[in-house]
Parts: structure tokens; C-alpha cells; sequence
């Protein structure tokens, strides 16, 4: 069963070959059977899946379901689950109950989504790793020496060791696209505003989408639809209505101009990557497509313009926990500054500490104009540069990570080194840009990720361009053997 | 620029956040690597340029002011640490 995509799934469970109680208790028996060695998961929802499960049932045989009636799916731990722990890989909610659902698990709920469990992350999802969350770092399937990616780690481990049919994610600097480049499978964050962020715990809110992780873009079609739209309890969520995503996919082939940023194939990009996108590239010029190079001017900057917008977003976000309300409460203390400094102090890992103070820095007074306001203004430049090359192609295609997976532990002591890891996703972030990445070969016996880049609003197209590219391409099936 | 010890007490003091003497030295190096990083922002010329305010270079979305909200005090209350009479106990501020 779960070497099935959750399309042919979706088939499977509206034909009746299987029950949506069957499917379920399959996935929890893998996630018993293989969730020790990957850790993707920091709590694993089996009676209440076993009772959405049978909810779903009956709806498939009343005849009222939808394509994710009976699917099981997995939600990052940064979306709010009502009476279920929400705890972002933080010890500082380690003991949160959350009171409601975030805007996208009731729509996957009402829909008849089934949810077995939350996965790990890098705290607050600040990572690209998966190896900062309190709970402990999550594995790579292909590798369980190697990181899976982050932050969205366990959604990406989870989908990759086929533990869920499909899993949300969030994506801030390419939190999504980075994990499922590294781990083999497809990562699709959509236009800023697209998806509600209402009950997604904010890291850096003018950056911060939810989006999801599947085997495939015909999988984040089916799931985006539910997401997608507009919630007035989001104040920065789209009024554009939803298009049909997966009907999109199924109409022909037009020839398309793509452009290749040539910035990202510097020193950085590992050569076997290089010419497993390249050899990608061949296939859309199969399929029918012009291709040519793009000169970004300012991309070069997006990490640094990243780490001043986010952090200092973040350092706002963040001092909501202060236990006061909600969350770790720091013991024997005397007085209220006091109970603010340990308590966050305790409670908060050293990669978010570091991004607290850095945000803290470039927000002060007497460095607010050189930093976070010049940071903004070259945002706009960089966002510019994208529209200018939007005016002369349909999509930009390129590679999602510079290198595939790398060890546990080895980039831990360099912040840089690993902020570095997003240098080719961040741009799409900071324009509000929404982007996939695709399994398009190995490097090494590592999967390498396709990242393809459309204009604001252009999902139905972009997924349709990747959809195409895994009807001519097999990459996506690949499984680790263990797995298999 | 580089941060040095005064610099991150008085940054841990506005957010709060306990550095311990233990993490201090780590800290120093890692705050200092990354000013670094972003203290490339400075060489580029943005004069004319508008800070960006939202991606989509949408407006504010207003609503009527009318309460929406229903009261579901307690069941949020759930998650506190320490609540007497629907209120959240901290130490004493005011002497």
C-alpha cells in the first residue's frame, strides 16, 4: 500500500479496495516499525487517527468524501492541533496543549484527511537541518548518518520512508524545497498569502508559508487545494480565488521559456548536481521548452538580507514566550525580569537564541536604518530582479540545494556553512515567489533536488511543469531499499 | 562591527534572554561570524529604493470593528502555569 501515491490512493479508497482503517493502521504500523531509527516524529496520534480513520469510512461509503478522505497525512509540529501537543521542537512547549486547530489542519480535518502524528523540525524552524529541535535530530532515510534537511525534517523523512501518504511543512528561507531536495522527494511552497498562516506558530511572518511534502506534484496538487484560499483570520492571507490545481495538470504540454540563473552555478554547487540538472534541463527542452540564462543581480545577497528580515521578525515573533501564559515557566525566581530571562533562557535552543539577539541587534536603536531598513530596501531589489526576469521567461529552473545531504553534526559549529544550505531558495521567499523542488537524479547515491521558480500566483502552471517532468522522468520513485 | 560581551549582555537584557557564562564565549563568536555576514548589506547602493513592505506589494486588509471573538478563556487557560481566579500569577511588579 505505501508504495502507492496518494493520487492512486485516493483511487483505491473511493473504489473501495481499501478502508481507510486498513490504511491507517498500515502507516502506523510503519511509523512503529521505523520511526526509532529516523525520529521523525515527536508525537504519533494513533487513537485518534484509528477514529478519524473510521469517520472516513463512512463517509467514502455515504458517498460524501473527498480526494483526501481516509489519507493519512502528517502535520509539522509547528501547526497548532487541537488537544494535541504543539510544541515547534522547543522545550519551551514541551508541555502545550494546543487549545484549536491552525486554519490548514481544520481544512485537511474537514476534508477527511487523517492525521497520524506531528513531525520534528529545527526549533521554531529555524534550521536547515532538523538537528536543532529539542526532540533531538531527525535521520535521512537514505542515510541515517546524514541529515534529512530542515526544518521541515520529519515531514520530508516522514513522506521519503513512506511512514504518510503526504505531510505539511512550513517554508521561511526554503524549509520545504531543501528537506524533499534532500531527502527524494517533492517540496512545494506556494505564493506568500496563498495558505493561511492562522495557527502556524510564527517564526518571520512577512517570509513564513505553509505548503506541503509528497512523492509528487500530481500528490501537492490534491493536498494544496484543501490549504489553499483565502481565511479572514489571517490578515496578510490572498483574496484571489483558489484555481483548480489538479485539472491544471492535465492539460497538454505548451512550449515554455525557462531560465537558468546562472548565479547558482558558482563553486558552491556540487558538480554532480550540476549535471544532474542539467541533464534535467534536457528534458524540458524534450518536452518543448527555450531555454536561457538569467543574471539575477542581487540574489547573491539573499542570505544576508535573510538572516537581518527573519531574524529580526523572529526576535518579535518569539517574545510571546515568556512564561507567562502558555509554555516552560522557569522555577525559584524572584522577580518578573527574571522570570522573563530564565525562562527563555532555559527554554530556547542555542540556534534561536543566536537569531533572537541578531534580530534584537538589527532592530535597535541606532541600527534599525543600517540594517533592517537597508535589508528591506535590497529585498525589493532582489524581488525586482525576479520580476524582470518574469517579464522574459515563464519559469526559472536551477538547483534547490548546493550540495545533497551532509553529515549529523557537520555543519553544526559553523552557522554560516548552514545558512549557506538555502543560498538558491531564499530568493523566492523574499519575493513571495512560489516554488517546488522535484527528485531529478544522484550525487554520490544521494538524491539531488530540481527547484523550479513561477511567477506570483502561477501554481497551477508550475505544478503542471513539474507534474510533466515526473511523466517523463521515473526520480520520484526512488525509495531507499529499506524502505521499499 | 563586531559585538563584543557589553554589546550581547545589553542585546540578552532587551529580549530577555539569559546568556549563561558558560555560552557566553560561543555566542561572541557566532553573533560576531554572523554580523559579519550581514554587514555585507552595507556596500550596496539602495537610495532610490522603496523598503519593501509585503511581497505582493498588497495593502493592509480593515475590517468593522465589532467583537467576533467568543470568550474561551478557560480552556486556554489550560496551558498556564500558574492562573488564581482567571488571572496569570507573576511575581510582584509594582513595590
Amino acid at each position: 500500500m505505501h508504495d502507492r501515491t496518494l493520487a492512486l490512493l485516493a483511487d483505491d479508497l473511493a473504489a473501495r479496495r481499501v478502508s481507510a482503517v486498513e490504511l491507517t493502521e498500515h502507516f502506523l504500523q510503519r511509523i512503529e516499525q521505523f520511526d526509532a531509527q529516523l525520529n521523525a516524529f515527536v508525537t504519533v496520534t494513533r487513537d485518534e487517527a484509528l477514529a478519524q480513520a473510521a469517520v472516513a469510512d463512512k463517509r467514502l461509503a455515504a458517498g460524501n468524501a473527498t480526494p483526501l478522505t481516509g489519507i493519512p497525512i502528517a502535520h509539522k509540529d509547528i501547526f497548532c492541533t487541537q488537544g494535541v501537543k504543539t510544541s515547534c521542537g522547543s522545550k519551551i512547549l514541551d508541555n502545550f496543549i494546543s487549545p484549536y486547530d491552525a486554519t490548514i489542519v481544520s481544512r485537511l480535518k474537514d476534508a477527511g484527511a487523517v492525521m497520524l502524528g506531528k513531525t520534528n523540525m529545527d526549533e521554531f524552524a529555524m534550521g536547515s537541518s532538523s538537528e536543532t529541535s529539542f526532540y533531538g535530530a531527525v535521520r535521512n532515510p537514505w542515510d541515517h548518518e546524514l541529515v534529512p534537511g530542515g526544518s521541515s525534517g520529519g515531514s520530508a523523512a516522514a513522506v521519503a520512508a513512506r511512514m504518510v501518504c503526504g505531510a505539511t511543512g512550513t517554508d521561511t528561507g526554503g524549509s520545504i524545497r531543501q528537506p524533499a531536495s534532500l531527502s527524494g522527494i517533492t517540496g512545494f511552497k506556494p505564493t506568500y498569502g496563498r495558505v493561511s498562516r492562522y495557527g502556524m506558530v510564527a517564526f518571520a511572518s512577512s517570509l513564513d508559508q505553509a505548503g506541503t511534502l509528497t512523492r509528487t506534484a500530481e500528490d501537492a496538487a490534491l493536498m494544496m487545494q484543501v490549504m489553499a484560499g483565502f481565511d479572514e483570520r489571517d490578515s496578510t492571507a490572498l483574496t484571489d480565488p483558489v484555481p483548480a490545481f489538479s485539472s491544471a495538470l492535465e492539460t497538454p504540454w505548451q512550449t515554455i521559456t525557462i531560465g537558468v540563473p546562472e548565479n547558482f552555478f558558482d563553486d558552491g554547487l556540487d558538480e554532480g548536481s550540476a549535471q544532474a540538472i542539467r541533464d534535467a534541463l534536457r528534458v524540458f527542452e524534450r518536452l518543448g521548452a527555450t531555454i536561457k540564462d538569467v543574471h539575477l543581480e542581487h540574489v547573491h545577497l539573499s542570505v544576508p538580507v535573510y538572516y537581518v528580515v527573519a531574524s529580526a521578525e523572529a526576535s518579535s515573533n518569539l517574545s510571546r514566550f515568556d512564561g507567562v501564559r502558555y509554555g516552560h515557566r522557569a522555577e525559584n525566581i524572584d522577580n518578573l525580569t527574571e522570570l522573563y530571562m530564565r525562562t527563555r533562557g532555559e527554554g530556547f535552543g542555542a540556534e534561536v537564541k543566536r537569531r533572537i539577539l541578531t534580530g534584537t541587534y538589527v532592530l535597535s536603536a541606532g541600527y534599525y536604518d543600517a540594517y533592517y531598513l537597508q535589508a528591506q530596501k535590497v529585498r525589493q531589489l532582489i524581488s525586482d530582479d525576479f520580476a524582470r526576469a518574469f517579464a522574459d521567461v515563464d519559469f526559472l529552473i536551477g538547483p534547490t540545494t548546493p550540495t545533497p545531504a551532509f553529515g549529523i553534526g557537520q555543519k553544526m559549529d559553523d552557522p554560516i556553512q548552514m545558512y549557506l544550505n538555502d543560498i538558491y531558495t531564499i530568493g523566492a521567499n523574499l519575493a513571495g515567489l512560489p516554488a517546488l523542488s522535484v527528485p531529478c537524479g544522484f550525487s554520490g547515491g544521494l538524491p539531488v533536488g530540481l527547484q523550479l521558480i513561477g511567477a506570483h500566483l502561477s501554481e497551477p502552471a508550475l505544478l503542471k511543469v513539474a507534474h510533466y517532468f515526473q511523466l517523463e522522468t521515473d526520480w520520484h520513485t526512488r525509495v531507499p531499499a529499506a524502505y521499499a | 562591527m563586531s559585538l563584543n560581551r557589553e554589546d550581547i549582555e545589553k542585546l540578552c537584557f532587551l529580549a530577555r534572554l539569559e546568556v549563561t557564562i558558560d555560552e557566553m564565549p560561543d555566542v561572541e563568536s557566532k553573533l560576531s561570524d554572523i554580523v559579519k555576514l550581514i554587514d555585507q548589506l552595507q556596500a550596496v547602493d539602495t537610495a532610490s529604493v522603496t523598503p519593501m513592505a509585503h511581497p505582493l506589494d498588497r495593502e493592509q486588509r480593515l475590517r468593522e470593528d465589532r467583537v467576533t471573538e467568543s470568550d474561551e478563556r478557560e480552556q486556554i487557560q489550560l496551558n498556564a502555569p500558574l492562573v488564581e481566579r482567571a488571572l496569570y500569577l507573576v511575581p510582584k511588579v509594582i513595590e
